[in-house]
């Protein structure tokens, strides 16, 4: 039995300890906005905020997460780095089929945080390990410098 | 349901609880595919609700992967219907080829850039009637005449008093007015919608999570499995160690196929220990020793034997012999993988009787057909939930998958979600065929090209497919863009050679027989320049005299590229074309650079498109800009490889696919005219193999005429 703080609420799982933080999210807890995409910490599609730092929770066994703050895309709105890269998204138009969003959303909130003004290079640290196949590198640099601007 | 207008064959009743229900069939055909499709039934293709509480609800026949169709679509009924795209609310369509059945495929398919150039009419027919026909009972109420009246935000207005009366209010009498023969569309001047930069209107729930994929569905009692198919087609399973996955925690049964076995659990992650644990042992069956050399061993053979005449002007063998120059080539393209970011996946619900599927699908009435198939069932008894997709190109044209997963929910109790790894999608895709393709030209003294003939060999998808489709021996996909060369060439000859290699499943990706011929084309064009010791742009446009669509975008892109201009050292410009199926004319300039190991780094790709009328031209832009992403992905990084009959990729790390920091800046330039629609969820990524490859030309010498454009064959130092 594990005890997780996600989004602010406390929730308890009967799950393996070196169960992956991606499952307990997705099929435990029923938060399907962090996404599955390789399960290798290859991608991105599965980020979330533990105490406010980006991980893969593809590869985060939910017994290293115990006690800690989870924050996930459901509710990333309610920081100030989120809600401006969340509307960013949205004035620039990133999204196409919205898969790999959550994640590059949830990397790009957490580079905000930390490089309020970031660099070309700042983003490409921040969000290389974010994949998308649709293809919207580049509306996502522009979406974090305009949520950096604004 | 109520009248059908036999010209425009509309159909408009009342719907449930009173309002206005409107749907049509699309009757406009391409010629291509004409032939192959069952003749339309008087069945309406998409409709609209007017609820008599005003709601505008659009129920889409066309999937939304990311395209932008759930804008676009809706934008074209939204103009004629006038009303905002704030006033619409979109609905998926249930799986139904009567009424949603793709005009240019003659069922229910979203694909091959098609949906706006078959919809485009059809829908701004469908808007424009539901407009006359609420015009049409406010004036019967007003008892004035319907041409004092206009359309406006929902509401229909009496110009001359000023009375005013919503849609809401108007549906029910609307509903019982005659449909009308012809209707007036709007003049392209008088657009409000078409043509602007409309927000999306699946945007919103994709980026706070909200958005439903397959894959996030969730039911009640539902099991996950996750499945391990034969790693050689057509193996398999031989053994496999049960007591061991049953007694992981979480794990709830076995499900043993003959060519595949699954693990039903509590979650994916018990799912996934107990599939490893089951250490499954394959009998690998007739293709276990097969590597990619056996394919390419084929191909090359086949390629020596004459093939299907598929485009022929001119005596080319003649002209060819009258040159004072011929100029032959080999070009290869290898097997791709799609790696969609959303990994296969498919729900589905078994019960005695019935048959209930949840899942993503560009092919909706596929989906249910083999789920009746496999269940036994009638079709009638099998309910399909579609969702969105988290990318199609051309993946979930497919229902290997959703077959698949069926197989195994007969075996399990209650609803099971079969969720792919990401192993398990890398080898067991449907690839992009391996192509091999032998082209030549003869020259005159000026290194003109007099003659030109191209064979191209390689599997066809469409006589799988579509079978009607592949008519003479001629898979119409896969010569797209090769039959379509715009360069004025008197003598011409292209021929398709159709060679099966069944040691992979192949099909559809992104804009496959386009992607691969205009790598082809626009290479060897850039050859014949250089054996010209001209400029690429400018022998190009002394062909291009006949074309001249193809000739603004050229000049649109040099222009904007700043060809010409010095680059540094190990940099290079390179330029290609494309014309095809598609109707979309797009030029590109790659500047791409070199290092001394052989790395390729693109800087910069500058895109000018014109796809005639322009819906909306931001999804433009952005189909265009993912399109050459996923381009470059391929050109650099794209190959699925054999050995001993298995793929030798598995995930991200050794099928790379391109990230942010290693992606150029990128600009998209539209000519707007207003030509009919051209597709343009394709022609981005068919368009940059070549540049690229014509642009590391440019940069060191090298022509690289086997994708993709490796380290290995660069190497300088
Ligand atoms: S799913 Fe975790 S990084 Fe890909
Ligand atoms: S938007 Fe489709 S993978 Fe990124």
């Amino acid at each position: 039995m594990v005890t997780l703080k996600i989004n602010g609420k406390a929730h308890t799982a009967d799950v393996p300890p070196d169960m992956p933080l991606l499952w307990v999210l997705r099929d435990v807890v029923g938060l399907t906005g962090t996404k599955f995409g390789c399960g290798a910490a290859l991608c991105g599609a599965c980020t979330v905020h533990l105490d406010g730092q980006p991980v893969r929770s593809c590869v985060m066994p939910v017994a290293a997460v115990a006690g800690k703050n989870i924050t996930t895309i459901e509710a990333i709105g309610n920081t100030p780095s989120g809600r401006k890269i969340q509307q960013a998204w949205l004035d620039l138009e990133v999204v196409q089929c919205g898969y790999c969003q959550s994640g590059q959303i949830m990397s790009a909130a957490a580079l905000l945080a930390s490089h309020p003004h970031p660099t070309d290079a700042d983003i490409d640290a921040g969000m290389a390990g974010n994949i998308c196949r649709c293809g919207t590198y580049s509306r996502i640099r522009a979406a974090i410098k305009h949520a950096a601007g604004g | 349901m109520g009248r059908v207008s036999r010209r425009e064959f509309l159909i408009a009743g009342a719907a449930a609880g009173g309002g206005l229900l409107l749907g049509f069939r699309t009757g406009e055909r391409a010629p291509a595919l004409a032939a192959a499709a069952t003749p339309p039934a008087f069945a309406p293709n998409a409709f609209i609700r007017i609820g008599t509480d005003g709601r505008v609800t659009m129920i889409i026949g066309q999937v939304e992967m990311g395209q932008g169709m759930y804008t676009s679509m809706p934008m074209l009924l939204a103009e004629e219907l006038e009303v905002g795209l704030d006033q619409v609310v979109v609905e998926h369509a249930p799986p139904d080829d009567k009424l949603y059945g793709n005009p240019l495929f003659g069922f229910q398919a979203t694909g091959g850039s098609t949906s706006v150039k078959g919809l485009y009419g059809p829908l701004r027919r469908a808007g424009a009637t539901a407009r006359t026909m609420l015009i049409a009972a406010a004036a019967k109420r007003w008892v004035v005449d319907p041409a004092s009246c206009r359309a406006e935000r929902g509401a229909v207005i009496h110009t001359a008093s000023g009375r005013r009366s919503t849609y809401g209010a108007l549906a029910a009498a609307a509903a019982e007015m005659p449909v009308p023969e012809h209707v007036a569309l709007k003049r392209p001047e008088d657009f409000k919608l078409i043509g602007t930069p409309a927000k999306r209107l699946d945007t919103p729930a994709k980026v706070n999570g909200t958005a439903q994929f397959g894959i996030d569905v969730r039911l009640p009692g539902m099991k996950i499995a996750t499945v391990a198919a034969s790693p050689v087609l057509g193996g398999k399973v031989a053994g496999l160690d049960e007591g061991k996955a049953k007694a992981i925690k979480g794990v709830r049964q076995i499900v043993r196929l003959d060519d595949a076995v699954a693990v039903v659990a509590d979650h994916m992650w018990a799912a996934k220990q107990g599939l490893a644990a089951l250490a499954v042992r394959w009998d690998d069956g007739p293709n276990a020793h097969l590597s990619t050399g056996d394919v390419v061993k084929g191909l090359e053979a086949a390629a020596q034997t004459p093939g299907v005449v598929a485009r022929k002007d001119g005596d080319a063998a003649a002209a060819m012999a009258g040159a004072a120059k011929k100029i032959e080539a080999v070009y290869e393209a290898p097997f791709l993988a799609h790696a969609t970011m959303e990994p296969p996946n498919c729900t589905v619900h078994v019960q005695k009787g019935s048959c209930e599927v949840w899942t993503g699908s560009q092919v909706l009435s596929r989906v249910r057909a083999t789920a009746a198939e496999v269940t036994g069932l009638p079709l009638e008894k099998v309910v399909v939930h579609n969702h969105l997709l988290g990318g199609g190109f051309g993946r979930r044209l497919e229902v290997d998958y959703v077959t698949q997963a069926v197989r195994i929910a007969t075996h399990v109790e209650g609803p099971v979600k079969v969720v792919w790894t990401r192993e398990e999608d890398v080898q067991h895709d449907v690839y992009r065929p391996y192509y091999y393709d032998r082209i030549a030209a003869g020259v005159d003294a000026r290194g003109r090209p007099i003659a030109w003939t191209h064979r191209l060999v390689g599997i066809s998808i469409l006589a799988r497919w579509l079978p009607p489709a592949f008519t003479n021996g001629i898979d119409i996909d896969a010569v797209d863009g090769a039959v379509q060369l715009v360069y004025a060439i008197p003598a011409i000859r292209v021929e398709y050679v159709r060679h099966e290699e069944p040691v992979l499943k192949t099909g559809f990706w992104r804009g496959v027989g386009v992607t691969h011929n205009i790598f082809v084309v626009e290479s060897f064009i850039d050859e014949l320049a250089a054996a010209a010791k001209q400029d690429p742009v400018a022998y190009r446009r002394a062909l291009l005299s006949k074309s001249p669509r193809a000739r603004a975008v050229l000049e649109l892109a040099v222009k904007a590229a700043g060809w010409g201009q010095p680059l540094p050292a190990g940099r290079g410009r390179g330029v290609a074309l494309l014309y095809s199926g598609w109707d979309t004319y797009v030029a590109q300039v790659a500047d791409v650079e070199v290092s001394p190991s052989g790395d390729v780094r693109v800087h910069r790709i500058v895109c000018a498109v014109d796809c005639g009328t322009v819906v909306n031209p931001d999804i433009v832009k952005a189909q265009i800009e993912g399109g050459v992403i996923f381009g470059i992905s391929g050109a650099l990084y794209g190959e699925v490889t054999l050995k001993n009959g298995r793929v030798e990729q598995s995930n991200f790390n050794n099928y790379r696919v391109l990230r942010m920091n290693e992606a150029p800046a990128i600009e998209v330039h539209l000519v707007r005219n207003n030509e009919a629609p051209g597709g343009i969820g394709e022609p981005g990524t068919a368009v940059t193999a070549p540049a690229l490859a014509n642009a590391v030309f440019a940069a060191t010498g090298k022509r690289i005429r086997k994708l993709p454009l490796k380290p290995d064959q660069l190497r300088s130092s």
